[in-house]
């Protein structure tokens, strides 16, 4: 269950970072991304995929959140 | 010398691998690449950030040079005290040149070293009062200092000496905060891991200090530069090209830096970003928790300054763009008139790095100002964002090395045979001794400043004094020297 923060890139897209590994990936899609609810599957750019439970609402970015690993 | 194919790298980073045992082998293949630009990803042609095989002569530092060397020492106003046995801060005492103002040894401690110096009875019964005896002691002597931090060396991880409670307890008595830093250089890979101890100790005694303490009165036009260790004045020089654009630059961490800008930078609007590797930590936390956004730049060479003045000035109004504009257009008969002095001079000559934590890639700009190319680089105690950042800078198949070991560089300069090496005092004079010129690139081989537009001056003439010194053509004894030639005296010219 790794603490992860995340961050808006310059051209809106969303950053993973995990802290303790100081790895930074970009987010290729969310389960659930509307404007009252952000979370499920989170897949990554590297095809690895994370999961949390939906959280509502929308949280405002940067944040740091606990994923756990979805495979 | 020829430009290597991709196919001919490879060959070379196959043929120095040979000599491996086939475990050690296998493992530094992984730290060896040819750089390919359509890598998205680093991570998928180059392993960090592991620990070096025993047996290997790595070039890493500790944890505890990490953080008292890099983060924490250079705050000026405060006493770092070397918790432990004296040499570890005695060695390494004021060698990194990061320059300040102030009466040494009154109103700052920069180039002093501070020590518990530990016997074989601290760490029998336990160092905390000695500990706790040294703070009333530093009070009664330097009344004028701003705080103290406990760099903790590997003795105090070990025994398991409680300097939390010590530094709780000294912090009531001097009203001062004392920050306990378990940077115990036994800890992680490599230096990299103080940094982000370091940064993590700002954040939970430092950077909350001043929160609801309103009265610093801010503008909209404040920034900090973060990671910035003020190598020869590297700061100062930074800092004029952002205050005569308009900007105020509120706080240096850590080059001549100070408590309290430390404690006001959450006042900041943008954090300004230079050293990636050793201060992202707390740039990203200030961002979450103080919504200040914070950007990386790269003050190293005309074209990558106005690049970065640009994109910084794009974070604020008109008068800041402009203001962008004008310094550009102050500075170019300056940086054109330096270019057209040392480019004639320096055209297409080949250079290889090894580093520290942004350099590696940070200075390619600026030897690309001067037409020269890099032909090789590689970090100390990178991560994969680093060589994410650093696989764009660099041309096609050439060489990245991660944690390289002293053989591997060797037999790589060999083989690329480069005009010019920038690495480290540890490398410096058996590259001399081969007759190749080197620079020291981690302090700047006593000069500097090499940051902003005065410092690229400074850099140019330090490139051009350092290649095309007459000494190279004089390795060999005269007697030694075949009969044709003759050419190696013109070398200087
Ligand atoms: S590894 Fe330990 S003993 Fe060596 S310099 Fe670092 S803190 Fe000191």
């Amino acid at each position: 269950m790794p603490n992860v923060m995340i961050r808006v890139k310059d051209d809106g897209n969303l950053l993973f970072y995990i802290a303790k590994k100081d790895q930074e990936d970009e987010i290729a899609s969310v389960e659930k991304d509307t404007e009252d609810e952000w979370g499920g599957e989170v897949e990554l750019t590297d095809g690895s995929k994370y999961y949390i439970d939906p959280i509502s609402p929308r949280p405002s970015f940067p944040t740091t959140l606990r994923f756990k690993r979805a495979d | 010398m020829s430009e290597l194919t991709r196919e001919e790298t490879e060959a070379l980073i196959q043929e120095v691998l040979e000599v491996y045992p086939e475990n050690a082998q296998k493992d530094r293949a992984k730290h060896l690449a040819v750089n390919d630009q359509s890598v998205e990803q680093s991570k998928k042609c180059i392993t960090s950030n592991r620990k070096s095989l025993p047996g290997v002569m790595t070039i890493r530092g500790c944890a505890y040079a990490g953080s008292k060397g890099v983060v924490w020492g250079p705050v000026k106003d405060m006493i770092h005290v070397s918790h432990g046995p004296v040499g570890c801060g005695q060695y390494s005492r004021a060698g990194r040149r990061n320059y300040y103002v102030g009466t040494t040894g009154v109103n700052t401690f920069g180039t002093m070293n501070f020590t518990s110096d530990f016997q074989e009875k601290d760490i029998v019964f336990g160092g905390d009062k000695k500990l706790a005896k040294i703070m009333n002691e530093i009070d009664q002597l330097f009344p004028l200092n701003k705080g103290v931090t406990i760099q903790s060396e590997c003795p105090i991880g070990l025994i398991g000496d409680d300097i939390e409670a010590v530094a709780k307890k000294a912090t009531k008595e001097m009203e001062k905060p004392v920050v306990p830093v378990r940077c115990e250089g036994f800890r992680g890979v490599s230096q990299s891991l103080g940094h982000h101890i370091a940064n993590d100790s700002i954040r939970d005694w430092v950077l909350s200090n001043r929160d609801g303490d309103e009265s610093f009165e801010s503008t909209p036009y404040d920034v900090s530069i973060i990671g910035d260790y003020n190598i020869g004045g590297d700061a100062w020089s930074s800092r004029t090209l952002l205050e005569e654009m308009g900007l105020r630059v509120i706080a240096q961490w850590s080059g001549d830096g100070t408590l309290a800008e430390m404690e006001n930078t959450p006042k900041a609007k943008l954090n300004l970003l230079h050293c990636y590797r050793s201060m992202n930590y707390v740039s990203r936390h200030m961002e979450e928790k103080y919504g200040i956004p914070w950007m990386e730049y790269n003050f190293f060479g005309p074209t990558k300054i106005e690049e970065s003045l640009r994109k910084i000035a794009s974070f604020f109004d008109e008068k800041i763009q402009q203001g962008a504009e004008r310094v550009i257009e102050k500075y170019r008969p300056e940086f054109e008139a330096v270019i057209a002095k040392y480019r004639p001079r320096l055209e297409g000559k080949r250079v290889m790095l090894y580093v520290g934590g942004l350099r590696p890639r940070h200075v390619i700009g600026a030897y690309e100002d001067l037409g020269m190319e890099v032909v090789g680089t590689g970090y100390e105690f990178a991560h994969n964002d680093d060589y994410d950042r650093t696989i764009k800078e660099m041309g096609n198949a050439t060489l990245i090395y991660d944690d390289v070991t002293g053989y591997e560089f060797e037999e790589f300069v060999k083989k690329v045979k480069p005009d010019l090496i920038g690495s480290g005092i540890k490398e410096k004079y058996i590259f001399q001794k081969m007759g190749i010129p080197f620079r020291q690139m981690h302090s700047w081989d006593y000069s500097g400043p090499y940051h902003g537009y005065d410092g690229f001056a400074i850099f140019a003439r330090d490139m051009d004094m350092t290649l095309n010194n007459p000494c190279w053509g004089k390795l060999q004894a005269p007697w030694l020297k075949s009969e044709e030639e003759p050419e190696a005296a013109a070398a200087g010219a």
